[in-house]
């Protein structure tokens, strides 16, 4: 078991989309919000991810698939 | 000794100590560090600013590690040059030159890393890393080989070999990571959890932003002890914009500006905008990656991250961790956000090195250009007093100038040079 911090963005349209309630059907994720704002434009939520390591990389290449922008949290770390 | 309390969530406000951490345990915000103002103000002053070494280090009571015994390269204490030649091309009359790239390694980021590895090796961290495509990855190698510690610097596998020169030359354990620009970005947070390193912009990253407040502190000394009316600054993750600003305040509370009375800072230490600080805040982008300036021109609250795409890599962050805390600066100080064109970028580097002999980098170009706009829209006064942040060498990006090169060419004698150049005249 492993766990995982991570930022997902949500563009306008898909902030309706319940990504997070899916995630935690699909793969055996647990998935614990800690912070979150959702606006006009986007949203954001911020969450730590508990399970199988190769289960969360499954996990997150879906959320990914959907269109929802998956990063680190605390922003980019590669600087210039 | 530093005179810290600790570190502060900047979204929840729990506290805790002062150790390698940046994230809240609580609700996943930032961490920030939290001074002891009460004792600084008793220790510091112009005069013992005045003693300290030509470096960032004449601060060291205001920054977050032992300054007794720092890793220290000389950084900081750069020139602050009267900018006759840009100032007359751009209408301004009372423009200033912050040039920050005669860094020792050539970029601002000494003044960060300074910081982040004095701090690294306090926590005994015998390894510091980051992930870096140029200016940071050369502070952090040069920095490690001057402290004996070891440097791990993680690149893209497509980064320009030009590009990493700068930092292989200290013989940095260099990982070349064969993945997309994300990837990167999340192999190394998971590095940061799983290694027992110091990465100056993850487990540092709240000692390692302080280093920029001493871009604002020179400016003020430099200055007479006294604030810019407008300040314009290059922006990535939008860290170095909020430190100079939070620098210029501390500053004025302290009672360090000529003619301010020492005050509160009242309830939230880094948020604090002492009515003595007048500065407007003018933060440049490039519009291959201005998450910040659109988020501000489309009065959005928040920054929505963009995969960058512009030939400023120093400033290519297109997930800004300081992005809305950039915001918040903007609109306190009554300034502005612009996205500079890509097509200005050279033009920008081009006209600093014309009029004012500076060779800068991309990101040079980059303010060079916003700064062109703020003086043409009206929004710098002429005689206003304004200081432009020149924060990287042109060295490091030769390739986005190379077409510069176009000589005369003449067969060696005086008749053939007399045919081209200019008639003989």
């Amino acid at each position: 078991m492993g766990k995982q911090r991570v930022k997902f963005v949500f563009e306008e349209n898909l902030v309706k989309q319940p990504v997070i309630y899916l995630l935690g059907q699909k793969f055996k994720i647990v998935t614990n919000i800690r912070r979150a704002e959702v606006g006009e434009d986007m949203g954001w939520v911020v969450l730590e991810l508990d399970g199988d390591e190769p289960e969360i990389k499954r996990g997150l290449e879906w959320v990914s698939s959907t269109g929802v922008r998956v990063d680190p949290l605390g922003g980019d770390v590669i600087d210039g | 000794m530093a005179f810290l309390n600790g570190l502060k969530c900047r979204e929840c406000g729990r506290e805790y100590p002062a150790e390698p951490l940046n994230v809240c345990e609580f609700c996943f915000g930032p961490l920030e560090v939290v001074y002891d103002y009460a004792t600084i103000s008793e220790v510091v002053s112009w005069d013992s600013i005045a003693k300290g070494p030509l470096s960032i280090w004449r601060y060291k009571d205001l920054l977050p590690a032992e300054g007794d015994d720092p890793v220290d390269i000389m950084a900081g204490f750069t020139p602050l040059l009267k900018a006759k030649g840009l100032g007359k091309t751009l209408g301004l009359n009372n423009l200033y030159i912050k040039n920050d790239s005669v860094n020792p390694s050539f970029s601002f980021k000494d003044r960060v890393v300074s910081v982040a590895a004095t701090k690294a090796l306090e926590f005994g961290y015998e390894t510091i890393a980051c992930a870096s495509t140029g200016n940071l990855a050369c502070s952090v190698a040069a920095h490690c080989a001057r402290a004996g510690v070891r440097a791990v610097v993680f690149i893209p596998s497509d980064l320009e070999k030009g590009k990493i020169i700068g930092a292989a030359i200290y013989n940095p354990v260099l990982v070349s990571v064969d993945g997309t620009y994300d990837e990167v970005n999340r192999l190394c947070s998971e590095l940061a959890d799983d290694y027992p390193w110091a990465f100056v912009n993850i487990n540092m990253r709240p000692y390692y932003a302080e280093g920029s407040k001493t871009l604002g502190y020179e400016v003020a000394e430099q200055l007479g002890w006294r604030v810019p009316d407008h300040v314009v600054v290059p922006s990535a993750s939008g860290a170095m914009f909020t430190k100079i600003w939070k620098g210029l305040n501390e500053l004025a509370c302290l009672g360090l500006l000529d003619g301010v009375e020492r005050s509160s800072f009242g309830v939230d230490q880094n948020t604090v905008h002492h009515p003595a600080v007048t500065t407007k805040m003018h933060m440049q982008q490039a519009e291959g990656c201005s998450p910040i300036a659109t988020a501000w021109n489309s009065n959005q609250s928040q920054v929505i991250p963009v995969r960058p795409d512009s030939l400023a890599k120093s400033l290519a962050i297109g997930n800004p961790a300081d992005g809305i805390y950039a915001l918040k600066v903007i609109e306190k100080s009554g300034g502005s956000a612009y996205a500079v064109p890509e097509s200005d970028i050279v033009d920008g580097i081009k006209l600093l090195a014309e009029t004012e002999g500076i060779f800068t980098e991309t990101a040079g170009g980059v303010t060079v250009s916003g700064l062109k706009h703020l003086a043409e829209s009206g929004a710098i006064k002429p005689d206003e007093l304004t200081v432009v942040y020149i924060t990287g060498n042109g060295l490091k990006t030769q390739e986005a100038v190379e077409h510069v090169v176009n000589p005369l060419s003449i067969k060696p004698s005086i008749r053939s040079f007399e045919e081209v150049f200019e008639g003989g005249k």
